[in-house]
């Protein structure tokens, strides 16, 4: 039958419509030389004015790094590609920070603009912070909440402003020595969110940061650091996007969240990293009695991604989830998970874990579950589900349970599966196109994910992957 | 022998499954608006000729044509062959997990009818089907097909046919895996959606159906070929005799009905 429903064509389209890939013309206040020196770290610090207390953190983190091997796990072959000394390490783009769009110099608003960033903040958010290469070069919040306590900037201003606030918990959570992508971190780090929510308010809208990388072979750093207070409740959003260059580009994030008795915290990312940047980044979580915090994870973009969003459960009665999904393509590797350690009795947490590979891309899910000895009535959940739309892909799960208590109540499920040709068939009887029925089976499988996140993010996302599964002739 | 009019005319088809040829030279005609029951036990090759007349990739025509308004479809995709007016009610819908009927059926109206109903018009045009076929209003926030019992599956493919209002409907054993209540109810829906005008090859390997349903003709299908025509008595008449009395074209058995038929009409 000449009929074919030529699947492998509409299906290679997925992913190849980055539409993000566009770059500025560099225009910056100081740009640091390629490579990574103790005078590169001092003079990051002495340009933010820094107290001598992060002087000696980010060289004593510097010294770490130096020491730390690579791991010997994940993608060791894409890791130990990485030329450290290739990448510049700090760029500030503008002279100060605006509150005003207006305040951001035009071709970085430009680029905002066709990002949809004023736009969203105009519709949905509650407050923004936009970064640009190693500074936040735009941030605002609801005056109502700022009124409330709610303090919500850059990283580097919650220094200056919140020193004894940042002191108490700055890398409490993740050491500098925690892992070489931490300690590279902890000693150029630059920019990033700093948010406290006081004692009972609840945010009700969510907070959005916005990291871009504009420079080729840039390294962005971003700390960010989010503190609940008790009974309180804040929605965090990141979304990042970076210019399509030949060579390699480095973001590597440290985040903590403290999430204080009875706060719950929700962290949502949207990942779309274009195909040429190292996303290797380490996110963690302390909850206390009776908290709640949630990862809510999406990885779409990014040459190669590492990351496990990791939530203690330091107290009776905390809860952690992790909903996660992640999309590899062509030379990409998604390796990706979470981890939830139980330290306090009568804990639970789910993890929810979803991939979709194709045209020779890889998932990897990544996961531990740790339960300490004496932690009683502690219930987990392990779901991930693994969609490969061709034979080239992969996809590969790496779960480690460390189980030392016998009261303990732990489910693991794995499922991989292929986009059947039969639901193909199915949907393109009723009328829709290969990449239609394509697009409708792909954002069903996302489904419990996108169902998660506010609207207007939910049906950006189904429209991407509409977009993505467009533009082959069957 | 052939009406050119006829809405699908299949001629000498062929079709086979890698090596193994399943359809050994089918020819049917059917007329607008008619009803028509193919009754074959199964492993004859009834859904190869419903999925070969939709368009499924699996299948290879090694022979003959099948034409839809005069038109080959053998170029066509099954989509192409879903906006020309074709339908096909599968005997194992599949799940589509994460879809919700709503947006499966309102996606599908949009490209079979080429105009997106609103949700404020989709939803009364559903909720007088949904009715008659018996369904409850939370089933259009279902995922497709996901988790649902036969009865609920068989529902959903009569409503999403009866939205379509195809020219022509193939259902494929829609009455398997039906209790009684659930079957009257699904031949209702069928009988209504013929009334509208819906051509219906209705493939079934019971009689039982074909109460409530009555097809002007019927066809004896038996290792992939039509044995024998005849009308609603040849059914009745392969019941009492069962297939093995029709395995081969059995100039006695069909005598009588294709006297009185004349099945080009």
């Amino acid at each position: 039958m000449s009929a074919e429903l030529s699947t492998m064509d509409n299906l290679n389209q997925i992913g190849t419509d980055y539409k993000y890939g566009f770059s500025d013309v560099e225009n910056y206040i100081f740009k640091s030389g390629r490579g990574l020196t103790p005078e590169i770290v001092t003079k990051i610090s002495h340009m933010k004015n820094e107290p001598q207390w992060m002087l000696e953190f980010r060289l004593k983190a510097l010294a770490l790094f130096y020491k730390k091997p690579m791991p010997t796990w994940g993608n060791t072959k894409l890791l130990n590609d990485i030329d450290f000394a290739n990448i510049f390490y700090y760029i500030k783009p503008s002279e100060k920070q605006g509150t005003n769009w207006n305040d951001v110099p035009e071709g970085i608003k430009n680029t905002f603009d066709r990002l949809g960033i004023p736009e969203a903040e105009r519709k949905f958010l509650a407050g923004v912070t936009a970064q640009y290469e190693s500074e936040v070069v735009y941030h605002s919040i609801r005056e109502d909440l700022e009124k409330l306590g709610v303090i919500f900037t850059d990283m580097d201003s919650g220094l200056r402003e919140h020193e004894d606030l940042v002191r108490k918990y700055f890398a409490t959570i993740i050491p500098a020595n925690d892992n070489k992508f931490a300690a590279l971190n902890s000693s150029v780090w630059s920019g990033g969110s700093f948010v406290y929510v006081p004692p009972g308010v609840k945010v009700d809208i969510p907070l959005q940061a916005y990291f871009r990388i504009n420079a080729e072979n840039m390294g962005q750093f971003e700390r960010t650091l989010i503190i609940a207070d008790e009974g309180s409740f804040v929605h965090y959003i990141e979304g990042c996007t970076a210019p399509v260059y030949s060579s390699d580009s480095l973001h590597s994030a440290v985040v903590e969240l403290i999430a204080l008795p009875g706060s719950h915290i929700r962290y949502t990312t949207i990942q779309n990293w274009s195909k040429n940047v190292y996303n290797l980044v380490t996110k963690r979580a302390y909850a206390y009695e009776n908290a709640k915090v949630e990862w809510v994870d999406g990885n779409l973009g990014s040459k190669l991604t590492m990351k496990y969003p990791a939530i203690y459960l330091m107290g009776e009665n905390a809860r952690g989830e992790v909903l996660s999904i992640a999309f590899a393509g062509d030379n990409q590797h998604q390796d990706a998970g979470a981890k939830m350690v139980h330290v306090a009795s009568n804990t639970s947490s789910i993890v929810v874990s979803k991939s979709i590979s194709k045209n020779g891309g890889r998932t990897s899910y990544r996961g531990l579950v740790k339960v300490y000895e004496d932690a009683k009535n502690v219930k987990c959940s392990v779901k991930c589900d693994a969609l490969l739309l061709d034979d080239l892909s992969r996809s590969d799960t790496y779960p480690t349970m460390e189980i030392n208590d016998q009261d303990v109540n732990i489910e693991h499920e794995a499922t991989v599966s292929k986009v059947g040709e039969e639901q193909l068939f199915y949907l393109m009887s009723r009328g829709l196109t290969a990449d239609e029925a394509t697009a409708m089976i792909v954002n069903g499988f996302f489904e419990p994910f996108t169902k998660e996140l506010p609207l207007e993010y939910a049906v950006e996302l189904n429209r991407l992957i509409k977009l993505e599964m467009e533009g082959s002739v069957g | 022998m052939s009406n050119k009019n006829a809405l699908l005319i299949i001629n000498n088809l062929h079709a086979k499954i890698g090596d193994k040829t399943i359809l050994k030279g089918v020819s049917l005609e059917i007329n607008s608006g008619s009803v028509h029951a193919l009754m074959g036990r199964n492993g004859s090759g009834k859904s190869t000729l419903s999925y070969t007349i939709m368009g499924h990739p699996k299948y290879e025509v090694s022979q003959g044509d099948i034409k839809f308004e005069g038109n080959s479809l053998l170029n066509l995709s099954p989509d192409e062959r879903a906006k020309l007016g074709i339908a096909l009610s599968f005997q194992y819908p599949v799940a589509i997990p994460g879809v919700t009927v709503l947006n499966f059926l309102k996606t599908s109206l949009k490209s079979v009818l080429k105009r997106d109903i609103p949700i404020k018009e989709l939803r009364p045009m559903l909720k007088a089907k949904m009715q008659e076929l018996e369904i409850k209003d939370e089933f259009l926030s279902r995922y497709v097909n996901d988790g649902f019992s036969g009865g609920e599956k068989k529902k959903l493919e009569i409503l999403h046919l009866s939205l379509l209002k195809p020219k022509l409907a193939i259902l494929d054993e829609t009455d398997s895996g039906l209790d009684i209540d659930a079957l009257k109810v699904v031949a209702n829906g069928i009988t209504s959606l013929n009334k509208e005008g819906t051509a219906i090859l209705l493939i079934t390997h019971y009689q039982r159906i074909l109460n409530y349903v009555t097809p002007q003709f019927v066809h004896i299908f038996e290792n992939g070929e039509i044995t024998n025509t005849g009308n609603h008595e040849l059914a009745f008449k392969l019941e009492e005799f069962g297939y093995e009395y029709f395995a081969k074209a059995n100039p006695l058995a069909s005598t009588n009905s294709t006297k009185e038929v004349n099945y080009v009409s």
